[in-house]
């Protein structure tokens, strides 16, 4: 794992379409290591394409994207660039944890399957070695209890906090949460915020997507507003929600806040 | 006669009679006493089904039959081999055609155009003519292919082509490409979310499929299948038309000598009803067993069932609440 100057994240001039469709028209922005880097925007702006552009869920048709340093998807040759096989992607995701608006448990699994099965399964862990740090993460998420209930027995918040140690248990260096309390009943937000502020204290590089302006306000080291596919203000998030600068943010804000 | 009720708790409070009148009410509401609506329907309905079943078994017991050989032949060693045959061949043939309909259906679903128009155009084949049509075709390999060849080893078809391999061909490859087309809809029945946390944690496309896709299609491919295993329960009677000895072939045998058809056919019957109820059964539990994680609680199986209802039956103030 390479550590050095270089930011964690590094996009230039992203652009994505679906057919006709120009989702991420020119996205640039920088994410530094240990930062929590907040993504706010109207829905349809592609923030979640962005977000999944990052892990190559999502090719990109134009611009550039590092992850710790390294082109996300393609190795590059003198200046051909070469797309990355099934395995090469899969490798690269590895270091990258990503916890979904709709939690995407394993449903067939139990809270520690869903744990334990990326280590067991992509890294060849030993079952007692994944099972010992399942059991730790699981406990730090506050579920310890729960380590053998299947997920529909699970309520939301507590669904969406064992997804959130399935992609820790893979130790990433990068989280990225796709708006991870948006499913959620209100009483149960806040559950889930504290781990990821938990998680924000130890040091994790997170990009999030969010509606909470709280948990940006408090947590976040920097944000970004997008809207039709660009970025249209960034700064920190105190700045940028107190006081923004242009129209459409303002707009934004407006409504949401 | 125009209803009347009973006077309401509501009535009473409004008439100022106090709360000590309110505490000597205390035991609960009024029961209802109402006269249940009469079903008419069931027992007109019963009586005549009664009435069809008697006329059934007095034609039965009237009927040329000769019940002694049916009983005689039941469990002679000629039979139960047949249904032994039925039996391995109908397993056999399944799982043939389980593990080619996985990988066609992996085929179709690849998103590669010449895997999934070979796919096609095997499900298009197999499901379009018959397969008492491809058994004797298997069967009669011979007649276009004389030897068998595969360079490092090659043989006369005529020997290569055992009734056993013919019936295996035959029935399994028909019944792959069935099973394709269930293992598909099975496939695309789990939540496109599944596919994307599963490549998110770094896990490759082989594995999403066996780790996290196939065990949820499972809930949705079980059921049709075991029909499709009952149903081929019952379709391994056509490979007596390639020699292969099982149950139907055996019959034939038997019934070719003493000249009692019906009395064999009963006893072919006997044994596969015997045969798809046992595997009815079988079935119950394999889909409970992958319905785990879906429900909150599993629902009882007969046994447990049959518990509850003794003991139930044991504690009457429970079983009436
Ligand atoms: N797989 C896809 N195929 C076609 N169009 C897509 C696909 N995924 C996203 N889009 C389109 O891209 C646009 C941006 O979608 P995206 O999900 O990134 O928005 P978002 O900012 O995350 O919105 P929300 O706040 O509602 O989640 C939308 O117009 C959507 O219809
Ligand atoms: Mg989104």
């Amino acid at each position: 794992m390479t550590t050095g100057t270089h930011p964690m994240v590094l996009a230039e001039g992203v652009h994505k379409s679906f057919g006709l469709n120009q989702v991420l028209q020119g996205i640039d922005l920088q994410v530094n290591a240990r930062e929590v880097f907040c993504l706010i925007g109207p829905s349809g702006s592609g923030k979640s394409t962005f977000l999944r552009c990052i892990n190559h869920l999502e090719k990109i048709n134009a611009g550039r994207l590092w992850v710790d340093g390294h082109l996300v998807g393609y190795r590059q040759k003198g200046d051909k660039l070469y797309e990355f096989k099934d395995s090469e992607v899969a490798m690269q995701r590895r270091d990258i944890g990503m916890v979904f608006q709709r939690f995407n448990l394993f449903p067939h699994m139990t809270a520690l399957g869903n744990v334990m099965e990326a280590p067991v399964q992509v890294k060849r862990e030993t079952r007692s070695v994944a099972r010992e740090r399942a059991m730790r993460l699981l406990d730090r998420v506050g579920l310890a209890e729960k380590a053998n209930a299947y997920p529909a027995q699970l309520s939301g918040g507590q669904q969406q906090r064992v997804a959130i140690a399935r992609a820790l248990a893979m130790e990433p260096k990068l989280m990225l949460f796709d708006e991870p309390t948006s499913a959620l009943d209100p009483e149960l937000v806040g559950e889930v915020l504290d781990v990821m502020r938990g998680l924000a204290e130890d040091g994790m590089t997170m990009i999030v997507v969010t509606h909470e302006m709280g948990f940006a306000r408090e947590v976040g080291d920097a944000l970004v507003f997008m809207d039709g596919g660009v970025v249209v203000e960034s700064g920190h998030p105190r700045e940028v929600l107190t006081n923004p600068q242009h129209d459409r943010t303002k707009a934004f804000l407006s409504k949401v806040l | 006669m125009p209803p009347t009720f009973d006077k309401g708790p509501a009535d009473d409070s409004s008439a100022g009679s106090g709360p000590a009148a309110a505490i000597s009410k205390a035991p609960g509401p009024v029961p209802i006493k109402a006269i249940p609506v009469r079903h008419y329907g069931r027992w007109i309905s019963a009586v005549l089904v009664i009435a069809i079943l008697a006329l059934l078994v007095n034609a039965f017991a009237n009927a040329n039959i000769h019940w002694e050989t049916t009983r005689q032949y039941l469990f002679k060693d000629v039979i139960l081999d047949g249904v032994w045959h039925t039996l391995y061949i109908s397993v056999l043939s399944m799982l043939l055609g389980v593990v080619l309909g996985v990988i066609l259906a992996i085929m179709r679903l690849s998103g590669n155009p010449v895997t999934g128009s070979v796919a096609w155009l095997y499900i298009w084949l197999f499901r379009g003519t018959p397969v008492y049509v491809q058994l004797i075709m298997w069967y009669n390999l011979a007649l276009i292919f004389p030897t068998f060849n595969i360079g490092i080893y090659s043989e006369p078809m005529n020997t290569f082509m055992t009734p056993f391999l013919a019936a295996l061909l035959g029935l399994g490859l028909n019944e792959a490409a069935y099973m394709a087309e269930i293992v598909r809809a099975g496939i695309q029945s789990v939540d496109e979310g599944q596919t994307e946390a599963s490549h998110a944690l770094g896990m490759s496309q082989a594995k999403t499929m066996r780790r996290v896709i196939l065990p949820q299609a499972m809930r949705v491919i079980i059921p049709p299948t075991g029909n499709e295993f009952i149903n081929m329960l019952k379709t391994s009677s056509l490979a007596s038309v390639v020699t292969f000895p099982e149950l139907m072939r055996s019959v034939q045998n038997v019934y070719t000598n003493n000249l009692a058809i019906m009395e064999m056919l009963f006893v072919a019957c006997f044994w596969y009803l015997v045969m798809t109820s046992v595997f009815s059964v079988g079935q119950y539990y394999l889909e409970r067993h992958y319905a785990k994680g879906r429900l909150r609680a599993l629902p009882p199986t007969p046994f447990q069932r049959v518990r509850q209802l003794v003991f139930s039956l044991r504690r009457p103030e429970v079983a009436r609440s």
